[in-house]
């Protein structure tokens, strides 16, 4: 699977609140489909769905135990999900920073007293 | 790169993703850095490594705008296009956007969003707010992720110092 699809997948398993619930839950510990579900007022399959979409976004696993078949959490995906907003803030702090950079230069004083002259200067040294 | 802390990422709403900075300039310098292409292409750069070849703005009420970026080493492109719905010098400015995959191909957002750029200048510096508004809670999370909601405490103090940088 490509990343992006991966990303799509635990986007798409996030987006749900009982299935943040879900992993919510799980942060504190490994449960059983039965403990996951009674904590919502929602019926077996339903809890059974949720944990599919998880599952298949890889956000959770299936545990040893065959008959209890305990669920845990996969910190892998959520990473994955983490590092991609926090590239996303970069991106919008390095815009940011260059747009700082650019006022200061709008407001120094040759910008004020030459505006020809400032842009063309600005132009070379941005190229 | 100072100020980092400066920048502020919020979630007012579950289709709303909302940024807010400060910058040391007066609201008509932010504005036309905002409006005028040949200033935006100078900072607007998108990702480290992409440049913004095309930027052709109409900033008025109902004008037409188109950004694509491109990555200077392997020539892939992306991009937004759309227009504006609402222009008011030095104050307000908001505009609907949709999502240009281009060669790059990355999925983002399926249907457009409304953003609202919003100027405040106080004492010399001028305070910027943009809220992304999302046609659902869907797209919000498929375009900035969903930690930044409720549930999932664990990664969501690892999100908050992510975010206060």
């Amino acid at each position: 699977m490509k990343a992006a699809e991966r990303l799509d997948l635990t986007f798409l398993a996030l987006a749900d609140p009982t299935r943040r619930a879900i992993l919510s839950r799980l942060a504190t510990g490994e449960a059983s489909a039965g403990e996951l579900a009674k904590p919502f007022d929602i019926s077996q399959p339903a809890i059974s769905r949720h944990l599919k979409v998880l599952e298949r976004a890889g956000l959770i696993s299936v545990g040893q135990d065959a008959q209890r078949r305990p669920r845990r959490l996969e910190e892998k995906p959520m990473r994955e999900a983490e590092a991609w907003l926090e590239r996303l803030r970069s991106i919008w702090e390095a815009n940011y920073a260059r747009l700082d950079a650019l006022l200061a230069e709008m407001q120094s004083p040759a910008a004020g007293k030459s505006k020809k002259n400032a842009t063309r200067k600005r132009t070379r040294r941005s190229s | 790169m100072n100020q980092l802390s400066n920048l502020k990422v919020e979630t007012p709403s579950d289709r709303e993703v909302r940024v807010i900075r400060n910058f040391k300039a007066p609201a008509q310098l932010v504005w036309d850095a905002h409006t005028k292409p040949e200033l935006l292409r100078k900072w607007m750069h998108g990702m480290d490594g992409w440049s913004l070849p095309v930027c052709e703005m109409d900033v008025r009420d109902g004008g037409a705008y188109r950004w694509r970026w491109r990555n200077d080493d392997d020539g892939q492109e992306m991009g937004f296009f759309g227009k504006y719905i609402e222009v008011a010098p030095y104050t307000k400015l908001v505009y609907e956007q949709h999502y240009d995959p281009g060669s790059l191909g990355i999925p983002m957002t399926s249907e457009s969003a409304i953003i609202t750029t919003e100027f405040a200048e106080s004492g010399g510096s001028t305070t910027m707010t943009v809220t992304m508004r999302f046609a659902s809670k869907e797209e919000r999370d498929a375009a900035v992720a969903t930690g930044m909601t409720d549930g999932m405490e664990q990664s969501y103090q690892r999100m908050d110092a992510l975010l206060a940088g």
